[in-house]
Protein backbone atom coordinates (compact mmCIF):
# COMPACT_ATOMS: atom_id res chain seq x y z
CA UNK A 1 0.00 0.00 0.00
CA UNK A 2 2.53 2.51 0.81
CA UNK A 3 4.16 1.57 -2.52
CA UNK A 4 0.98 2.47 -3.95
CA UNK A 5 1.16 6.00 -2.02
CA UNK A 6 4.78 6.40 -3.35
CA UNK A 7 3.81 6.00 -6.81
CA UNK A 8 0.80 8.31 -6.80
CA UNK A 9 2.77 10.80 -5.12
CA UNK A 10 5.75 11.00 -7.89
CA UNK A 11 2.99 10.66 -10.74
CA UNK A 12 1.05 13.72 -9.39
CA UNK A 13 4.17 16.01 -8.12
CA UNK A 14 5.60 15.32 -11.49
CA UNK A 15 2.22 15.67 -13.44
CA UNK A 16 1.38 19.00 -11.76
CA UNK A 17 4.83 20.33 -12.11
CA UNK A 18 5.35 19.50 -15.83
CA UNK A 19 1.48 21.43 -15.95
CA UNK A 20 3.12 24.21 -14.54
CA UNK A 21 6.09 24.30 -16.42
CA UNK A 22 4.10 24.08 -19.68
CA UNK A 23 2.58 27.39 -18.79
CA UNK A 24 5.63 29.50 -18.05
CA UNK A 25 8.62 27.94 -19.99
CA UNK A 26 9.76 31.06 -22.03
CA UNK A 27 10.13 28.46 -25.26
CA UNK A 28 6.98 27.09 -26.83
CA UNK A 29 8.96 24.01 -27.86
CA UNK A 30 10.00 22.87 -24.24
CA UNK A 31 6.49 23.70 -23.21
CA UNK A 32 5.31 20.99 -25.65
CA UNK A 33 7.82 18.58 -24.47
CA UNK A 34 6.84 19.42 -20.70
CA UNK A 35 3.23 18.98 -21.97
CA UNK A 36 4.06 15.54 -23.00
CA UNK A 37 5.50 14.68 -19.84
CA UNK A 38 2.48 15.77 -18.29
CA UNK A 39 0.03 13.45 -20.29
CA UNK A 40 2.59 10.49 -19.93
CA UNK A 41 2.37 10.95 -15.81
CA UNK A 42 -1.08 11.17 -16.05
CA UNK A 43 -0.97 8.04 -17.95
CA UNK A 44 0.94 6.22 -15.09
CA UNK A 45 -2.22 7.81 -12.57
CA UNK A 46 -4.51 6.29 -14.82
CA UNK A 47 -2.35 3.08 -14.61
CA UNK A 48 -2.56 3.47 -10.65
CA UNK A 49 -6.88 3.68 -10.85
CA UNK A 50 -6.85 0.40 -12.80
CA UNK A 51 -7.60 1.80 -15.98
CA UNK A 52 -4.55 0.56 -18.39
CA UNK A 53 -6.53 0.83 -21.66
CA UNK A 54 -7.13 4.27 -21.52
CA UNK A 55 -3.85 5.41 -19.84
CA UNK A 56 -2.63 3.56 -23.03
CA UNK A 57 -4.45 5.54 -25.73
CA UNK A 58 -3.59 8.32 -23.62
CA UNK A 59 -0.19 7.90 -24.58
CA UNK A 60 -0.98 6.75 -28.07
CA UNK A 61 -3.29 9.64 -28.80
CA UNK A 62 -1.49 12.36 -27.11
CA UNK A 63 1.85 11.80 -27.27
CA UNK A 64 1.92 10.07 -30.65
CA UNK A 65 -0.36 12.45 -32.34
CA UNK A 66 -1.53 15.17 -30.56
CA UNK A 67 1.92 16.71 -28.87
CA UNK A 68 3.41 15.77 -32.17
CA UNK A 69 0.60 18.01 -34.01
CA UNK A 70 2.01 20.92 -31.73
CA UNK A 71 5.49 20.33 -32.19
CA UNK A 72 5.33 20.28 -35.67
CA UNK A 73 3.00 23.87 -35.77
CA UNK A 74 5.47 25.33 -33.34
CA UNK A 75 8.48 24.58 -35.25
CA UNK A 76 6.62 25.43 -38.60
CA UNK A 77 5.75 29.24 -37.52
CA UNK A 78 7.85 32.01 -37.82
CA UNK A 79 7.10 33.59 -34.82
CA UNK A 80 8.90 36.22 -32.42
CA UNK A 81 7.73 34.41 -29.20
CA UNK A 82 9.50 37.26 -26.90
CA UNK A 83 6.72 39.97 -28.07
CA UNK A 84 3.75 37.54 -27.61
CA UNK A 85 5.33 37.46 -23.76
CA UNK A 86 4.64 40.70 -23.42
CA UNK A 87 1.92 41.60 -20.60
CA UNK A 88 2.88 37.98 -18.54
CA UNK A 89 3.12 40.04 -15.30
CA UNK A 90 -0.22 42.46 -16.29
CA UNK A 91 -2.28 39.39 -15.74
CA UNK A 92 -0.23 37.75 -12.70
CA UNK A 93 -2.30 39.52 -9.81
CA UNK A 94 -5.51 39.01 -10.79
CA UNK A 95 -5.17 35.90 -12.58
CA UNK A 96 -3.18 34.23 -9.88
CA UNK A 97 -6.39 35.93 -7.63
CA UNK A 98 -9.02 33.61 -9.99
CA UNK A 99 -6.77 31.07 -9.66
CA UNK A 100 -6.24 30.45 -6.35
CA UNK A 101 -9.81 30.95 -5.62
CA UNK A 102 -10.59 28.53 -8.37
CA UNK A 103 -8.64 25.68 -6.69
CA UNK A 104 -9.78 26.25 -3.35
CA UNK A 105 -13.21 25.87 -4.64
CA UNK A 106 -12.18 22.66 -6.46
CA UNK A 107 -10.67 21.33 -3.64
CA UNK A 108 -12.98 22.13 -1.31
CA UNK A 109 -16.10 20.76 -3.67
CA UNK A 110 -13.36 17.65 -4.03
CA UNK A 111 -13.17 16.64 -0.53
CA UNK A 112 -17.04 16.87 0.11
CA UNK A 113 -17.94 15.27 -2.33
CA UNK A 114 -15.36 12.05 -1.76
CA UNK A 115 -15.98 11.95 1.72
CA UNK A 116 -19.42 12.21 1.52
CA UNK A 117 -20.68 11.45 -1.71
CA UNK A 118 -22.18 7.82 -3.44
CA UNK A 119 -18.16 6.71 -3.70
CA UNK A 120 -17.30 7.08 0.08
CA UNK A 121 -14.98 4.16 1.17
CA UNK A 122 -14.73 2.52 -1.93
CA UNK A 123 -11.72 0.58 -3.16
CA UNK A 124 -11.17 0.93 -6.60
CA UNK A 125 -11.67 -0.82 -9.43
CA UNK A 126 -8.47 -2.97 -9.75
CA UNK A 127 -8.84 -4.44 -6.27
CA UNK A 128 -12.60 -5.45 -7.29
CA UNK A 129 -12.92 -5.98 -10.71
CA UNK A 130 -13.02 -9.18 -11.74
CA UNK A 131 -12.98 -8.66 -15.54
CA UNK A 132 -10.12 -7.02 -17.43
CA UNK A 133 -10.62 -3.55 -18.04
CA UNK A 134 -10.06 -3.69 -21.60
CA UNK A 135 -13.06 -6.28 -21.41
CA UNK A 136 -15.51 -4.37 -19.41
CA UNK A 137 -14.56 -1.38 -21.44
CA UNK A 138 -15.28 -3.28 -25.02
CA UNK A 139 -18.78 -4.70 -23.46
CA UNK A 140 -19.92 -1.22 -22.41
CA UNK A 141 -18.40 0.84 -25.74
CA UNK A 142 -19.87 -1.77 -28.27
CA UNK A 143 -23.08 -2.74 -26.34
CA UNK A 144 -24.96 0.35 -24.93
CA UNK A 145 -22.46 2.79 -26.38
CA UNK A 146 -22.63 1.33 -29.86
CA UNK A 147 -24.28 5.14 -31.70
CA UNK A 148 -22.23 7.29 -29.28
CA UNK A 149 -19.25 5.49 -30.49
CA UNK A 150 -19.78 5.80 -34.05
CA UNK A 151 -20.89 9.85 -33.44
CA UNK A 152 -17.18 9.97 -32.25
CA UNK A 153 -16.33 8.67 -35.36
CA UNK A 154 -17.78 11.06 -36.62
CA UNK A 155 -16.82 14.00 -34.87
CA UNK A 156 -13.38 12.46 -36.01
CA UNK A 157 -14.17 12.76 -39.49
CA UNK A 158 -15.59 16.65 -39.03
CA UNK A 159 -12.67 17.40 -37.75
CA UNK A 160 -10.21 16.19 -40.07
CA UNK A 161 -11.98 17.66 -43.13
CA UNK A 162 -12.32 20.65 -41.88
CA UNK A 163 -8.29 20.69 -40.87
CA UNK A 164 -7.69 19.52 -44.50
CA UNK A 165 -10.00 22.28 -46.02
CA UNK A 166 -8.45 25.10 -43.63
CA UNK A 167 -5.26 24.32 -44.45
CA UNK A 168 -5.55 23.83 -48.11
CA UNK A 169 -4.64 26.32 -50.71
CA UNK A 170 -4.48 26.84 -54.72
CA UNK A 171 -1.76 28.71 -55.76
CA UNK A 172 -2.27 30.26 -58.95
CA UNK A 173 1.43 30.81 -59.84
CA UNK A 174 2.12 27.03 -59.37
CA UNK A 175 0.88 25.40 -62.64
CA UNK A 176 -1.04 22.38 -61.96
CA UNK A 177 -2.19 19.22 -63.95
CA UNK A 178 -5.49 19.81 -65.92
CA UNK A 179 -6.43 16.45 -67.20
CA UNK A 180 -9.35 17.69 -69.37
CA UNK A 181 -7.06 20.56 -71.47
CA UNK A 182 -4.44 17.23 -71.61
CA UNK A 183 -7.09 15.01 -73.05
CA UNK A 184 -8.93 17.38 -75.48
CA UNK A 185 -5.99 18.87 -76.97
CA UNK A 186 -6.01 18.80 -80.84
CA UNK A 187 -2.70 19.01 -83.10
CA UNK A 188 -3.82 21.83 -84.81
CA UNK A 189 -3.61 23.71 -81.39
CA UNK A 190 0.47 23.35 -80.93
CA UNK A 191 1.66 21.96 -84.15
CA UNK A 192 1.98 24.32 -87.42
CA UNK A 193 3.67 23.11 -90.69
CA UNK A 194 5.54 26.12 -92.39
CA UNK A 195 7.15 25.74 -95.84
CA UNK A 196 10.69 26.86 -95.38
CA UNK A 197 13.00 27.98 -98.68
CA UNK A 198 16.26 26.31 -98.66
CA UNK A 199 19.30 28.03 -98.10
CA UNK A 200 17.15 30.48 -95.87
CA UNK A 201 15.67 28.53 -92.95
CA UNK A 202 13.11 29.98 -90.60
CA UNK A 203 13.59 32.96 -88.05
CA UNK A 204 10.97 34.14 -85.18
CA UNK B 1 -1.44 5.67 4.04
CA UNK B 2 -4.08 4.97 1.77
CA UNK B 3 -4.88 6.96 -1.50
CA UNK B 4 -8.82 8.00 -1.82
CA UNK B 5 -10.69 9.66 -4.24
CA UNK B 6 -10.04 12.90 -2.86
CA UNK B 7 -5.98 13.07 -3.63
CA UNK B 8 -6.31 12.09 -7.26
CA UNK B 9 -9.49 14.84 -7.34
CA UNK B 10 -7.30 17.35 -6.14
CA UNK B 11 -4.27 16.32 -8.45
CA UNK B 12 -7.47 17.06 -10.93
CA UNK B 13 -8.08 20.60 -9.15
CA UNK B 14 -4.58 21.56 -9.14
CA UNK B 15 -4.32 20.88 -13.20
CA UNK B 16 -7.38 22.26 -14.13
CA UNK B 17 -6.28 25.56 -12.44
CA UNK B 18 -3.36 25.63 -13.95
CA UNK B 19 -5.24 25.04 -17.08
CA UNK B 20 -7.10 28.28 -15.99
CA UNK B 21 -4.26 30.03 -14.94
CA UNK B 22 -2.15 29.08 -18.64
CA UNK B 23 -5.12 31.26 -20.48
CA UNK B 24 -4.95 34.05 -18.52
CA UNK B 25 -1.28 34.62 -18.63
CA UNK B 26 0.00 33.58 -21.94
CA UNK B 27 -3.37 35.45 -23.50
CA UNK B 28 -1.30 36.53 -26.74
CA UNK B 29 0.25 33.38 -27.70
CA UNK B 30 -2.62 30.86 -29.17
CA UNK B 31 -0.45 28.12 -29.03
CA UNK B 32 0.25 27.92 -25.22
CA UNK B 33 -3.82 28.74 -24.98
CA UNK B 34 -4.64 25.52 -26.57
CA UNK B 35 -1.89 23.94 -24.65
CA UNK B 36 -3.84 24.97 -21.42
CA UNK B 37 -6.99 23.77 -22.99
CA UNK B 38 -5.37 20.50 -23.21
CA UNK B 39 -4.32 20.61 -19.71
CA UNK B 40 -7.83 21.26 -18.58
CA UNK B 41 -9.28 18.60 -20.50
CA UNK B 42 -6.53 15.81 -19.23
CA UNK B 43 -8.31 16.99 -15.80
CA UNK B 44 -11.24 16.15 -16.42
CA UNK B 45 -10.14 13.00 -17.93
CA UNK B 46 -8.42 12.26 -14.44
CA UNK B 47 -11.61 13.17 -12.43
CA UNK B 48 -13.75 10.90 -14.97
CA UNK B 49 -11.19 7.93 -14.02
CA UNK B 50 -11.11 8.32 -10.30
CA UNK B 51 -14.68 8.68 -10.16
CA UNK B 52 -15.30 5.12 -12.90
CA UNK B 53 -12.98 3.84 -10.34
CA UNK B 54 -13.92 3.98 -7.13
CA UNK B 55 -17.95 3.83 -8.22
CA UNK B 56 -17.28 0.46 -9.87
CA UNK B 57 -18.64 1.41 -13.11
CA UNK B 58 -16.82 1.28 -16.32
CA UNK B 59 -19.01 4.34 -17.86
CA UNK B 60 -16.87 7.23 -16.85
CA UNK B 61 -14.07 5.53 -19.17
CA UNK B 62 -16.49 5.54 -21.83
CA UNK B 63 -16.87 9.22 -21.22
CA UNK B 64 -13.05 10.01 -20.99
CA UNK B 65 -12.87 8.07 -24.28
CA UNK B 66 -14.83 10.27 -26.04
CA UNK B 67 -13.50 13.59 -24.42
CA UNK B 68 -10.52 12.37 -25.87
CA UNK B 69 -11.68 12.15 -28.71
CA UNK B 70 -12.97 16.21 -28.46
CA UNK B 71 -10.06 17.09 -27.63
CA UNK B 72 -8.16 15.31 -30.31
CA UNK B 73 -10.45 17.05 -32.70
CA UNK B 74 -9.99 20.58 -31.18
CA UNK B 75 -6.36 20.43 -31.53
CA UNK B 76 -5.97 19.80 -35.16
CA UNK B 77 -8.69 22.32 -35.87
CA UNK B 78 -7.21 25.04 -33.50
CA UNK B 79 -3.72 24.04 -35.16
CA UNK B 80 -5.26 24.38 -38.98
CA UNK B 81 -7.17 27.66 -38.25
CA UNK B 82 -3.89 28.73 -36.19
CA UNK B 83 -2.05 27.88 -39.53
CA UNK B 84 -4.36 29.73 -41.25
CA UNK B 85 -4.54 32.77 -39.32
CA UNK B 86 -0.57 33.04 -39.23
CA UNK B 87 -0.59 32.80 -43.33
CA UNK B 88 -2.75 35.47 -43.88
CA UNK B 89 -1.07 38.03 -41.13
CA UNK B 90 2.12 36.86 -40.87
CA UNK B 91 1.79 36.50 -36.85
CA UNK B 92 -0.27 34.95 -34.37
CA UNK B 93 -1.01 37.55 -32.01
CA UNK B 94 -4.52 36.81 -30.55
CA UNK B 95 -5.18 40.71 -29.89
CA UNK B 96 -5.14 41.38 -33.88
CA UNK B 97 -7.63 38.88 -34.15
CA UNK B 98 -10.74 41.07 -34.21
CA UNK B 99 -9.36 42.51 -37.24
CA UNK B 100 -10.16 39.26 -39.18
CA UNK B 101 -13.84 39.82 -39.13
CA UNK B 102 -15.85 41.81 -42.06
Amino acid sequence: MTLMAIAFYLMAAVTTMAGLLVITAKNPVHSVLFLILAFFSAAGLFILLGAEFLAMLLIVVYVGAVAVLFLFVVMMLDVDFKKLRQGFSNYLAVGGLVALLLLCELIFVSLVTAQKGAAAGHDTLVAAGSETNIKMIGHALYGPYIYLFEAAGFVLLVAMIGAIVLTLRHRPSVKRQDIFTQVTRRRVDSVEVVPAKTGEGISE
Amino acid sequence: MTIGLAHYLTVSAILFTIGVFGIFMNRRNVIIILMSIELILLAVNINFVAFSSYLHNVQGQIMAMFVLTVAASEAAVGLAILVTFFRNRGDIAVDDASMMKG
